[in-house]
């Protein structure tokens, strides 16, 4: 028989029950996710604790007994040392130069993926080869293009000017000219990535809409300003953030092209002569934990002012 | 033989908030039920209560009346289509389809899972494309693969959740009456949840109506239609839904917006006392007196008609009316539950398609007070609802089911006397 | 496929992915020209065509130098480094980022948001900053210059990296499947075995793929906490000496870079599309 019984009273007793359900569902997740956790802190934000501790001393490695604890003086040295601001000063141009070379023509790569027809495959198959190359390799293979001896970008420079172009031109021979071949190398490595991501930002703007802009009249630029841009502005900003703190970070590209001559040396290898070479631990530190704030200010900038919200994205 | 008992089964969530508030059903073998209601209703929670994906808070549920509230899905021997078909992508439709049989190890030979297999998608006409993987698939073939994979199993029971609603129009019909045929032929206990009465008047022995975690009323669907035990039952089936319209009560007569109805017997005694009640009345109640002849003791009137719709075998009319401010709160609660949008207060008459009524046109209609369903509108149960008469049409339906299932089992054994 | 297009408009963008082609093609090219020129020709544009740029004879002395010559010592244990360090390293970060993103994206429990958003902060940590603490470390311990002393840090790079592309994937996994295997008769294991692991482990074998990446193209770690017995190749580029104290070790670096990029190039031309789906998957909503 069929009944109908409609009462609304529950039991309270019954609410321990599904608690433990989700206490046990609590543990379970941390009891998997817990082990990558804390291994993932413990190689990382433990040394980051453990150089703010040793940036507070004077200490040499092959002096130990001469440690002492200094403060914030590491600091004071560094920030006043016109080398720091030297090493700072080429660090933000090649960020600069990057980021608006790789912006530009990653949007252009991005856009032509997104609309080409023939070769689509083997386009998008390519560009990402740059990607999985060793960045090493990279600096290499265009250190040898631009030095006068070994190289070819003089000799089609030469060509293509109608000789108007030295081909005795020493590209290391200047600051300028040697960023703008560290800037080729990081350029052509990195730019894939960066169209990749505004490739997928790309993907998500309507095509009717679009398409409803085309009959309200507007131009391509228009399209592009008006459509285009606000629709992807969430992945534009999350690849901007993403290569701007990989520049701020940029180590083996100089270090293998010039080795830090000509005033080439980054925030990066800065910090790795101060270590390596001269053993100055507690001086090299301090730099360490300057590059670590100057990155994390960038990010905080990013994400308070242009509001990235990176967590939202691939997260439900 | 399988029964499933639901006794003063509740969920609540982490807030407190019981999402299934003390359902109570006891569903018979081989009987197809349906759970319907609109969106929040509960009904997905109580489907997956019963086949084991959501704990049950407390209450008991019983199969085969033995109580299976701790039991994981796999010991409780249900087959179940999801509502996306939850199909395997990595495997092939027959592999789909063999999945259970071979998740029980040991127990059925190659040749059985082959032959069974083979059995369930000649039955669905699955037969040329078990090669296939199922992202290859149509909408209707992957629901079928679906079915497939529960009918394979000798399940105790079907469950189905909401299987149709990824489906267009014409093939959600091809599929219902197939569900139904299969249902029938295998005899086999089924609860349906949908949202779509119209699947749930054309496939169940049984509907349970539910709003907001409450069962509001479980009978066979001619019940359901003919005697609702209130507003919100009545409102939910039918399509287009039942008119409600605000009557003052005086004495003797409930004064309608367009017409005075004479009441008399148990309903005066039942509407003594209140201001105003609500009238429920069937669009296909109203007629045309024109081109009709309406029954006895109808009360005509005339009204203007504001738009009209022609259909060919029928016809809808719409009257707006001013409504009663002080059931106009009752009747948008109504509305919000039915997920209705709030519009205009309209009278939709389902007139013949003789009627030659057009727009702007004051039409002459009529109705038979003996159909009209009479609601208290503070707690919106019917005054109208006959226990004899349903108690009546419950015995006729259960009749009726039996009946079916023997003729389903007849021409079974038939064929199967055929084919030998 | 914007079918509306013109024919004009589609040689225009196929004549653009060409020189986008040849741009990204170029200094790949260019490195096996100068791994094959012979220590003559490297510096003598009478030997070699395109201004300089390919051989007019092809000599692979560079790579019987690099595998059984004079560089041969440096180079041979470096690429065995570099893998034992970089398959590990691989490998440990993936196993263990596969039950965090499983737990993530499958059970609900507090902190998810904080492990998801710390291993995007964590990735973004200057390496460079690691490496002083650790080189002060290793030193005490006897780390330095061994080949666990590199795996650690490995760790740093591909952990984070690992954790949240996983997630991103897991989280496209319609984990109704489990359910519905479960209501089929599978137990726990038969769910997880049958159908949830042929589900995941595409995803899984890109992610191992991109973190093997990343720690292939490690030089800052390699290059400050080693000196030769646990050295990559990347770091030991940067020691390679010519055939004499005169000679530029060029050719032999040239040669050695081809070696190792072989692989990559490998992996990226077979797995193209699934490297694209993880690069993007995990840092825009797709």
């Amino acid at each position: 028989m069929t009944t109908v019984d409609i009462k609304p009273e529950v039991s309270s007793q019954e609410a321990a029950h599904l608690s433990d359900r989700a206490k046990a569902e609590r543990n379970l997740g941390w009891k998997l996710a817990g082990p990558a956790f804390v291994i993932m802190l413990l190689v990382t934000l433990y040394p980051i604790c453990y150089a703010v501790y040793l940036s507070l001393f004077n200490y040499r490695l092959t002096d130990p007994a001469g440690r002492k604890l200094v403060w914030l003086q590491n600091y004071v040295t560094a920030l006043s040392d016109p080398l720091f601001w030297q090493a700072f000063g080429t660090t933000f141009a090649i960020v600069v130069i990057t980021l608006i070379v790789e912006l530009v023509l990653g949007m252009a790569i991005a856009m032509v993926m997104n609309k080409v027809v023939w070769p689509r495959r083997t386009l998008r198959t390519i560009v990402l080869i740059p990607y999985a190359i060793v960045t090493v390799v990279s600096a290499f293979s265009w250190k040898y293009a631009a030095q006068i001896d070994t190289g070819f970008f003089n000799h089609w420079l030469h060509t293509l000017t109608f000789g108007a172009w030295d081909e005795q031109f020493n590209w290391f021979g200047g600051w300028f000219s040697s960023i703008v071949i560290i800037c080729f190398s990081e350029i052509w490595k990195t730019t894939p990535f960066m169209s990749l991501l505004l490739l997928a930002g790309l993907a998500q703007v309507d095509s009717a809409q679009e398409e409803a802009a085309k009959v309200d009249g507007a131009t391509w630029w228009q399209r592009f300003t008006k459509v285009i841009l606000p629709n992807m502005k969430a992945a534009l900003m999350v690849a901007l953030l993403f290569r701007t703190l990989d520049a701020v970070r940029i180590y083996d590209n100089p270090y293998v092209m010039t080795g830090g001559a000509n005033k080439t040396t980054t925030l990066s290898m800065l910090v790795g002569t101060e270590t390596v070479s001269r053993v100055e631990i507690g001086m090299g530190s301090a730099l360490a934990v300057i590059l670590f704030v100057i990155v994390l200010i960038i990010a905080f900038i990013f994400v308070k002012l242009f509001k990235v919200d990176l967590t939202t994205s691939g997260r439900s | 033989m399988t029964t499933i008992n639901l006794e003063h089964i509740v969920k609540k969530y982490g807030d407190g908030f019981p999402a299934i508030n003390d359902v109570s059903l006891d569903i018979k073998d081989g009987e197809f039920v349906i759970l319907v209601g609109p969106s929040g209703s509960g009904k997905s929670t109580l489907l997956r209560m019963i086949v084991g994906l959501e704990d049950i808070t407390s209450g008991d549920l019983l199969i085969n009346d033995k109580r299976v509230n701790d039991l994981a899905p796999r010991d409780r021997n249900l087959a179940m289509v999801f509502q996306n078909y939850a199909l395997y992508p990595h495997l092939s439709v027959f592999e789909n389809i063999a999945f259970p049989l071979r998740l029980q190890k040991g127990k059925h030979s190659e040749a059985e899972i082959k032959a069974k297999v083979e059995d369930a998608a000649g039955m669905l006409e699955l037969t040329e494309h078990l090669d296939r993987k199922p992202g290859n698939l149509s909408g209707g073939q992957r629901q079928r693969v679906a079915m497939g994979r529960a009918i394979v199993r000798d399940a105790d029971a079907f469950l189905f959740d909401e299987p149709l609603s990824n489906l267009d129009a014409k093939l959600r019909g091809q599929m219902r009456t197939e569900i139904a045929r299969m249902q029938r032929r295998l005899g086999i206990t089924t609860v349906y949840v949908t949202h779509d009465q119209t699947e749930a008047m054309t496939l169940g022995d049984k509907v349970a109506v539910l709003k907001r975690g409450v069962l509001q009323q479980i009978a066979s669907p001619r019940e359901l239609y003919e005697q609702p035990v209130n507003l919100f039952v009545a409102g939910f089936i039918g399509s287009p839904p039942m008119n409600f319209l605000p009557a003052r009560v005086d004495g003797s007569t409930l004064k309608l917006p367009f017409v005075d109805v004479p009441i008399s017997g148990e309903l005066e005694s039942k509407v003594q006392g209140k201001d105003v009640v609500i009238v429920g009345l069937r669009p296909e109640h109203l007629k045309d007196a024109t081109v009709e002849t309406a029954p006895q003791h109808s009360v005509h009137f005339n009204a203007v008609v504001d738009q009209t719709e022609w259909l060919g075998n029928e016809q809808y009319a719409y009257i707006p009316y001013d409504a009663d401010p002080s059931v106009q709160e009752q009747l948008d609660e109504l509305d919000r539950d039915l997920d209705g949008e709030g519009m205009r207060t309209q009278l939709v008459v389902n007139l013949d398609a003789r009627s030659r009524v057009l727009e702007g046109d004051e039409a002459e209609l009529a109705f038979d007070p003996a159909v009209m369903q009479v609601f208290d509108p503070e707690t919106g149960d019917s005054l109208t609802r006959d226990e004899a008469k349903a108690a009546e049409i419950a015995a006729d339906s259960e009749k009726m089911r039996k009946a079916a299932l023997e003729r389903a089992k007849a021409r079974e054994a038939s064929q199967a006397e055929r084919s030998a | 496929m914007d079918t509306t297009m013109s024919n004009k408009a589609k040689n225009g963008l196929g004549l653009v992915s060409i020189v986008i082609m040849i741009w990204t093609i170029i200094p790949l090219l260019w490195i096996v020209a100068t791994s094959l020129k012979s220590d003559a020709a490297l510096a003598d544009p009478k030997q070699n065509v395109l201004g300089n740029f390919w051989p007019k004879d092809i000599s692979w002395d560079n790579y019987k130098l690099i595998f059984s010559g004079g560089a041969s010592d440096l180079f041979v244990p470096a690429l065995w480094h570099s893998i034992i360090v970089c398959v590990v390293a691989t490998v440990i970060s993936v196993a263990l980022a596969t039950f965090c993103a499983y737990a993530i994206s499958r059970l609900d429990f507090p902190g998810k948001k904080l492990i998801l958003t710390s291993s995007l902060a964590v990735s973004f940590f200057p390496v460079i900053a690691m490496v002083t603490p650790l080189f002060n470390l290793w030193r005490q311990v006897g780390l330095f210059d061994t080949i666990p002393g590199l795996i650690i840090p490995y760790l740093a790079l591909t952990l984070p990296l690992s954790i949240w592309t996983l997630s991103a994937f897991f989280q496209q996994i319609p984990w109704e499947m489990e359910q519905a295997a479960q209501v089929d008769g599978a137990t726990s294991w038969q769910a997880f075995v049958k159908v949830v692991a042929p589900l995941a482990a595409p995803g899984v074998f890109t992610t191992a793929i991109i973190a093997f990446f990343t720690a292939w193209n490690d030089f800052v770690f390699s290059s400050n906490l080693t000196a030769q017995n646990a050295q990559t190749v990347p770091a030991a580029l940067n020691f390679f000496t010519g055939a004499s104290q005169f000679v530029q070790p060029t050719g032999a670096i040239c040669a050695a870079a081809v070696i190792v990029t072989i692989p990559v190039v490998i992996l990226v031309l077979v797995f193209q599309r699934r490297i694209v789906t993880g690069l993007t998957s995990g840092a825009v909503k797709g």
